[in-house]
């Protein structure tokens, strides 16, 4: 952030100073306009910030991080939940990271500028505009249904994992269509051939736009709740998941759940906030981890 | 034959799209000589000298007409492996482009991609070469830094380094000396007279006195033909066609 704020002075200033004119009316105009723009937007994140912290926060305790709920999701601690929506995230990355990266170097390097690859990438594009809870009740019917995986662990996570995947592939053509010419020019030349040239030029130098990419979604799948709905997620488990067939508690269902059933409002609000607030952070955290790596990128490839 | 050629072009048309950007160009390159493509901007020397490691491949609608022989053998034969044409045939670009690597790993990659294991045989043949670009001094005690980290002329000679590891009989440079300043320029000319007593090669420029400093023969092309070719010293004291001695005059280009 620090390294996008050029000073305004010099020309600038100067202007400013005399007289003033149309132009410098409708500039002045234009900047307090947008200026605005980006307040009122801040206001909102900050407003989300601070609720989430000032309700949450007291909910938090290491009880809290660790322990199972008790009494009815009115005690205890959400800690089965957290360890459901890893499990979940890991396993659509899993999942999905493979499958989006080799669909990336198909259509980046391989295929053929033809009609039906046009086709294919306007679907995959379009795959991402569809409605998570369409994604949700087709893991039902195909995944917990028809291969019987049941309501598990492998449903939601493969659910997911499709979520993710135009995402995934998006950064990660980007990522490998942003590796110069030049790389692949220089190693061809020198006798490597076309898989050489991608696996040991262009991957290695796109990864850290790939890793950006997928972490990004990464953030997005953990705060899923409509995919995993019918899929993976459950209302409340003794313990822990056993096995990638167990169904499993996951945070964002969990405060769906705690705001739209049970009888004790009050303590189930709190145990919400409070485990919005882990959401919020582990989302965030993923995000800094993405920022840090685009920051290392830039350092290594210039520019 | 009191001429050793290394590679001889027949009639090779180009065309990109439906444009045809080389036409009936015939042309004998060489062994061990320094051979310069000069004319101005457009005039397809950097197409013509991308024709003879096949680096053209790359570029889409590509066609070409006509024969490339590399000693004796068509280069754009269908059975011809384009890999190991590119591995006799070595090329160094316009801007330098080492790979975002270490200094070590960029200079090992044309052994691994071959196949090559043995460590101490790459580090031997890494230190030759890059002994015979004029960079080991400079770079022997950063093998392991990033090759970004050189400085232009630099990071040009670690590509040429990188080309000679893997002992090509010809090395094209295509502008090899364009981003770079004047000393580093020298210092890449000197290179390539000394290289020229082992490798063919063909050198891209439209530099004048570049090609006349450094090569032996010169080829003078203008809207994709080849309007002269000849020894260097002949084309630049008394060239036969008009135009050539207008371009070396300064009257176009």
């Amino acid at each position: 952030m620090s390294r996008q704020t050029p000073s305004k002075t010099g020309p600038y200033t100067a202007g400013r100073r005399q007289a003033v004119r149309a132009s410098d009316l409708t500039q002045a105009m234009g900047f307090l306009f947008l200026g605005a723009c980006i307040a009122f937007a801040l206001f909102f994140l900050g407003t989300i910030l601070y609720f989430v912290i000032v309700r949450g926060a007291p909910a938090i305790s290491w009880e809290f991080l660790t322990s199972v709920p008790r009494r009815a999701m009115t005690q205890g601690g959400v800690a089965p939940a957290i360890v459901g929506t890893f499990y979940l995230t890991l396993g659509a990355i899993a999942f999905a990271l493979p499958l989006g990266l080799a669909c990336a170097i198909y259509l980046t390097e391989y295929s053929p500028k033809t009609i039906l690859v046009n086709i294919i990438r306007l679907s995959i594009a379009n795959l991402a505009g569809i409605p998570s809870i369409v994604f949700g009740l087709f893991g039902f019917a195909v995944f917990v249904k028809v291969f019987g995986f049941g309501v598990s662990i492998l449903s939601g996570s493969l659910t997911l994992g499709i979520m993710a995947l135009p995402g995934i592939i998006a950064a990660s053509q980007e990522a490998i269509m942003a590796v110069p010419q030049s790389y692949k020019e220089a190693s061809l030349a020198l006798g490597a051939t076309h898989w050489q040239t991608i696996a040991r030029v262009v991957l290695p130098s796109s990864l850290p736009g790939i890793l950006t990419g997928v972490i990004l979604n990464v953030g997005r799948v953990a705060g899923e709740t409509a995919a995993i709905l019918f899929t993976a997620a459950t209302f409340y488990t003794r313990g822990y998941p056993d096995s990638i067939f167990s169904e499993v508690m996951a945070l964002p269902y969990h405060i769906y759940a705690l705001m739209t059933e049970g009888t004790h409002p009050e303590s189930q609000t709190l145990i919400a906030y409070g485990s919005s607030l882990i959401l919020l952070s582990l989302v965030l955290a993923v995000s800094a981890l993405a920022i840090i790596l685009r920051q290392r990128q830039r350092r290594v490839y210039g520019s | 034959m009191d001429r050793d050629v290394k590679i001889s072009a027949l009639n090779v048309n180009f065309y990109y799209g439906s444009t045809l950007t080389l036409k009936s160009i015939s042309l004998e390159i060489l062994r061990k000589r320094v051979t310069a493509l000069i004319g101005p901007s457009g005039c397809g020397k950097s197409t013509f000298i991308r024709l003879l490691n096949r680096m053209n491949d790359l570029v889409p609608g590509a066609r070409v007409e006509g024969q490339i022989l590399l000693d004796g053998f068509d280069i754009y034969h269908p059975r011809t492996d384009v890999v190991s044409l590119r591995r006799r045939v070595g090329m160094v670009f316009q801007k330098p482009n080492p790979f975002p690597k270490s200094i070590f790993d960029n200079l090992a990659y044309g052994l691994t991609i071959g196949g090559v294991r043995d460590k101490q045989f790459i580090e031997n043949k890494i230190i030759d070469s890059l002994k015979k670009a004029a960079l080991y001094n400079e770079v022997k005690d950063r093998l392991h830094d990033n090759a970004l980290m050189l400085s232009g002329g630099q990071q040009q000679r670690l590509c040429i380094a990188r080309c000679l590891v893997v002992e090509p009989e010809v090395i094209l440079f295509d502008e090899p000396a364009a981003s770079l300043d004047p000393i580093s320029t020298r210092k890449i000319e000197e290179l390539i007279l000394e290289l020229k007593d082992e490798y063919t090669i063909v050198i891209v420029t439209h530099n004048m006195q570049q090609a006349a400093r450094v090569s032996d023969f010169t080829a003078f092309m203008y809207l994709g033909e080849l309007i002269e070719y000849g020894d260097t010293e002949r084309i630049f004291t008394v060239p036969k066609e008009k135009m050539t001695e207008e371009y070396l005059s300064g009257k176009f280009g």
